[in-house]
């Protein structure tokens, strides 16, 4: 029999490539995790098909968007709306391994500090991949339609899963704020129904009382789905597109940096 | 390297908000020992576990690990450990071997190596069968073998075991038992962390016993055990009346307390079955006849009375610890 412990250790130093990979190789744990319960991603997903259907065929015909009709004008902001509901997942997920206590074990390990959030979040952008698939296959199934290019297709998709990397940190700061799974969710609505609901993700701004506007406007979530909107209908792409992006760089830079730093002080 | 104690805690200190976890505790743990960590919960057991493995940083005070500091030298000490227990988990939806290549990913160990020292574990800790299976199928007793195999992974040197029982049937308990017996043949050196005498006995080289946030003993079992006799009897009176009687009766057993009842009387004694038969007569000659006479193993209820003078789930602070035994055998070690 061999022997189960050794005096010297196989060290490694924690170089940036150690940060890579030990990053990699808790999304691969993570993704594993998640395929294992597919009702996580079965309800990930129902849960916008929902949305799109409702908005299309029951609230829909009330909406009036001038010149465009609601179903293109609904869907860039479903798309938004579905990855910023999607990154209580984040949230949740970290809530359940320090509930657990993995992430205890993690820290007792010669890993990187910031490898357990990375691999959390970019598990969850492959998820988002996934959804924002199949979210375009059942737009396209409800009639909805690019009036621009290929290439602006491909710019929106990637502005939506930015956008979506960029939420999960939000929620992981929230998720490592709070003790148990059920608290991350309660801990995550009050900020979605503040973002998404009054956005433009769904109605036209005009529609809204001025006051709310003036919110509505200048938020992340509204400015994104106008950048999308931009790149899928037509129209002045570059200023919508650098506003969102501003964003998106913002919160990374500064949710990393808190989520990490929270990470380190557990 | 040879020289350095596997763990060293020197004076340590911490608090979370108003509640004083630890309030200065001191332990040596030689290379190749195993050192048990005997208390009732909330004692700081759990705590001591979590700064020793660099998860928390000690308010005051200074530990190593193989001469390693866990706060300055976390990086390296993290290298040198393994934990496994209460404060450790594995991932239920991954299977047996995917949480060990997991483990053998993250301690960066050479990738032709990972899958191998993983088959070998599971091995090792009879899951075999298992291997392939989400851990969320596993029992109790499986899942705590994995857990250790997951801190064995990066073959630690020293390694932590926080409750590594707890919760367990006394089945499941007693086959852990021989596998960490089988560690400790090899030599490792570990820290263990129970609210089980038997199991600090059974186990563990030398033991201290942990109370809020204190070191109140330490020494070896049997030196612990002969402090407070190795069994006690216990007598059932029918009524109270006689139990002051019995209480002297008894007393050249060795030392008797009347329970909080006013009709159970215990003895304290060296041996348990020339004591017991020795107890009947006594009470017989006497023409008593209890309820009932019973002999029982020290529980660590009985450890903590008899070093502390309160039970073990007491809230009450004891002003100063015992000093007989903790001194003296720091000095000699």
């Amino acid at each position: 029999m061999t022997t189960i412990t050794l005096d010297a250790p196989v060290a490694a130093g924690n170089t940036r490539n150690t940060v890579v990979a030990d990053a990699i190789s808790i999304t691969w744990r993570n993704l594993r995790s998640m395929m294992r319960t597919p009702e996580v991603v079965v309800f990930s997903t129902i849960q916008p098909v929902i949305f799109v259907l409702m908005f299309r065929y029951v609230f829909g015909g009330a909406i009036k968007v001038p010149g465009v009709p609601y179903v293109d004008f609904l869907m860039p902001g479903v798309f938004v709306q579905t990855v910023v509901f999607g990154a209580t997942n984040t949230a949740v997920g970290l809530a359940q391994d320090m509930q657990t206590g993995i992430i205890e074990r993690f820290r007792s390990l010669p890993m990187a500090r910031s490898a357990v959030l990375a691999g959390r979040t970019l598990a969850d952008l492959v998820r988002n991949v996934f959804v924002v698939a199949i979210m375009f296959l059942i737009g396209f199934a409800v009639g909805f339609r690019v009036h621009t290019n290929v290439l602006c297709l491909f710019a929106a998709v990637g502005l939506v899963l930015l956008f979506a990397l960029a939420f999960s940190w939000v929620f992981a700061l929230i998720g490592l704020g709070v003790r148990n799974a059920e608290a991350a969710q309660a801990a995550s609505f009050p900020l979605l129904a503040v973002l998404v609901f009054a956005s433009s993700a769904f109605v036209p701004l005009g529609s809204m009382p001025g006051w709310l506007q003036v919110y509505s406007r200048h938020q992340p979530v509204s400015n994104t789905v106008e950048a999308v909107r931009a790149l899928v209908l037509g129209g002045p792409t570059m200023r919508p597109v650098l506003i969102a992006l501003a964003w998106m760089i913002g919160i990374l830079a500064i949710f990393t940096t808190l989520a990490v730093d929270r990470y380190r002080r557990l | 390297m040879e020289q350095q104690p596997a763990i060293l805690v020197e004076d340590v200190h911490k608090r979370f908000g108003t509640v004083e976890a630890l309030r200065g505790i001191d332990l040596v743990v030689p290379t190749g020992t195993v050192f048990g960590l005997l208390g009732p919960n909330g004692a700081g057991k759990t705590t001591a576990v979590r700064i020793l493995t660099t998860i928390l940083r000690p308010d005051r005070g200074r530990a190593t690990i193989l001469g390693l500091d866990v706060a300055r030298d976390a990086e390296r000490v993290r290298q040198t450990i393994g934990l496994a227990g209460q404060s450790a988990a594995v991932d239920e939806n991954l299977t047996g071997r995917e949480n060990l290549r997991l483990i053998g990913r993250l301690t960066h160990q050479p990738k032709e190596q990972i899958l191998p020292r993983a088959a070998e574990l599971l091995e090792r800790f009879d899951l075999v069968d298992a291997a392939d299976r989400p851990v969320k199928t596993y029992s109790g007793g499986m899942r705590r073998r994995l857990d250790l195999a997951a801190a064995l992974v990066h073959r630690p040197a020293v390694l932590f075991l926080d409750e590594p029982t707890t919760g367990l049937d006394p089945r499941s308990r007693t086959d852990l038992w021989g596998v960490i017996e089988g560690l400790v043949a090899e030599g490792a050196s570990v820290l263990l962390t129970t609210q089980y005498l038997e199991e600090a006995d059974r186990l563990a080289d030398r033991i201290a016993v942990v109370d809020h946030g204190l070191v109140i003993a330490e020494g070896t079992a049997a030196e612990l055990k002969a402090r407070l006799g190795d069994t006690i009897v216990h007598v059932d009176l029918v009524a109270p009346g006689e139990a002051e009687q019995v209480k002297s009766l008894l007393a050249e057993l060795g030392p008797v307390e009347i329970g909080e009842d006013g009709k159970s009387i215990e003895v304290n004694v060296p041996d348990s079955g020339r004591s017991l038969l020795r107890a009947v007569r006594i009470l017989d000659q006497a023409g008593i006849e209890p309820e009932s006479v019973a002999v029982r193993e020290p529980s660590l209820d009985d450890v903590f009375l008899s070093i502390t003078g309160h039970k073990a789930e007491d809230d009450e602070v004891p002003t100063e610890p015992s000093k007989n035994m903790t001194k003296s055998d720091k000095e000699a070690s």
